[in-house]
């Protein structure tokens, strides 16, 4: 079930007539994606009122099924779903049977056998909620599998994006950092270029997916070279695993390299946004003050995660089965 | 019916709400997807003519409120929702083009008390084509227009079809 990094899973064999999961963004058209942004925006008009709940998923079940630790992404589909009168479960690996040796498969059907009509999946497996797709009827939205994809987390980004600068065609977008252990960054090069966004990856050689190559992206090692063009820049979070593991020489170096630092900032357009998928590693990746100047749109990434979630449960959830 | 015939049936429902209410205070309009809105507008327009005051006008979508969610194929697109005033204590006439079975002014009132607790709502439509399966009457009314079950009615408005009528379509 372990993929190679960079290699098509095959999203769109899973899918057949109306869609039925969210598994990644290289099987969504831009019109499908722009839908989903379209409704999220109506979302966000619910979050705004005094009672923050609408009827659209009264009597539906959705299962938060969390094998890898998470706290925005559980607890942001699991505000969404109520939002919308689902009732939601969460299950985490942890002492469920799965410490007995129970298989994924049989998790899901299990789910599924209680009643849940979307399985929210979140997996250290590339592919795992495939798997579950495929052997299941619920409607499955990946939340996370392995280096693999993130699409909700990409949506929000976008989402982000065009509600601040008002386009996504044109933008050029800088992902700086680990994009090679990066499902966040996979998920966001297909949705940004589909769109008609550039993304630049950057950062060091080692931490390039290299075998990544599509129209719209390119790769660049020097972040000053780029960071006074770009309309966006979101930092990756580092690892501290990956200095020990011989990729990047020390942190601190990473830093001065790569780092959105305060001097960085400077040098960025006025108009340009700071974004950062989370959680941060302050004074690694991207500096305390930067994480906190106006330019940066972190705090409402999280906020707009929620819309997105709603759409995408929305969309996914209430067609008949 | 002609535009003329559309732009009178608007101007005596602004009468009507007028004398009902006597006078416009404390109402809000709240127009409902799609054609309700430019009708509602138009009515706050007149309101505005004949007593001098200007009444906020709300647009609202009932996508998520239908009882027959989750019952197509594919999910049908939800609408903004502006409600420009808190509508706790005011006095609500919803303003749709068609009423038909009912059912979607039946979801319209359960949007609106999420927003709050009115002190009325009233219903204003621009055609009553009969057919009701809930218990719902409107307050205003432009034009009965008596129909068989499989008959259309489509309500044509300038402002989203390029120009005022009603036709019956079978």
């Amino acid at each position: 079930m372990s993929v190679v990094v960079g290699e098509k899973i095959g999203a769109a064999a899973v899918q057949q007539g109306p869609r039925r999961h969210c598994l990644d963004l290289d099987d969504y058209s831009a019109e499908e994606i722009e839908h989903v942004l379209n409704t999220a925006e109506a979302m966000q008009e619910i979050l705004a009122r005094p009672v923050k709940k609408a009827p659209g998923l009264r009597g539906k079940m959705v299962v938060n099924c969390f094998y890898e630790s998470s706290t925005r992404t559980r607890v942001s589909f699991e505000v969404a779903a109520k939002n919308l009168s689902a009732d939601v479960v969460n299950f985490s690996a942890g002492g469920s049977s799965v410490e007995k040796g129970e298989s994924l498969i049989d998790t899901a059907k299990t789910l599924v056998a209680l009643g849940a009509n979307v399985i929210i999946i979140r997996h250290s497996m590339a592919g795992a909620p495939h798997v579950v797709a495929r052997n299941t009827g619920a409607a499955v939205i990946n939340a996370g599998d392995g280096r693999h994809a993130h699409p909700s987390q990409a949506l929000l980004d976008l989402y982000t994006m065009r509600a601040r600068i008002g386009r996504l065609s044109g933008l050029k977008v800088a992902i700086v950092g680990d994009a090679l252990h990066s499902r966040v960054a996979r998920s966001n090069v297909h949705g940004l270029t589909r769109m008609g966004a550039e993304v630049i990856l950057c950062g060091p050689a080692t931490l390039l997916p290299v075998k990544l190559q599509l129209p719209g992206m390119r790769f660049e090692h020097d972040l000053d070279a780029i960071i006074g063009e770009v309309d966006v820049v979101m930092p990756l979070r580092i690892q501290k695993e990956r200095a020990e593991g011989g990729l990047i020489p020390s942190l601190r170096e990473y830093r001065q390299r790569w780092g959105l630092t305060a001097a960085r900032m400077a040098r960025m357009r006025p108009d340009a946004l700071i974004m950062h998928p989370g959680p941060m590693n302050p004074g690694v990746e991207i500096d305390p003050e930067v994480a906190v100047a106006p330019q940066s749109v972190i705090e409402s990434q999280v906020t707009n995660g929620v819309a997105i979630r709603m759409a995408l449960l929305y969309l996914l959830a209430g067609v008949a089965m | 019916m002609s535009p003329e015939d559309v732009r009178r049936a608007l101007t005596r429902i602004s009468h009507e709400i007028i004398e009902h209410n006597r006078g416009v205070r404390n109402l809000v309009l709240v127009g409902m997807r799609t054609r309700g809105i430019p009708l509602a507008r138009r009515l706050a327009e007149r309101l505005d003519e004949f007593e001098g005051v200007q009444v906020p006008v709300g647009e609202l979508d009932i996508t998520l409120y239908r009882d027959d969610i989750g019952m197509r194929s594919v999910q049908p697109l939800v609408g903004s929702t502006v409600i420009p005033v808190d509508v706790s204590g005011k006095t609500i006439v919803l303003v749709d083009d068609v009423l038909f079975t009912g059912r979607s002014v039946r979801a319209a009132l359960d949007a609106l008390i999420d927003y709050g607790r009115p002190k009325a709502i009233q219903l204003a439509v621009l055609i009553d084509r009969g057919h009701r399966e809930l218990p719902i009457r409107p307050d205003y009314v432009g034009k009965n227009v008596p129909t068989s079950i499989e008959e259309n009615v489509a309500v044509l408005l300038r402002e989203t079809d390029g120009a005022d009528g009603v036709e019956i379509r079978s």
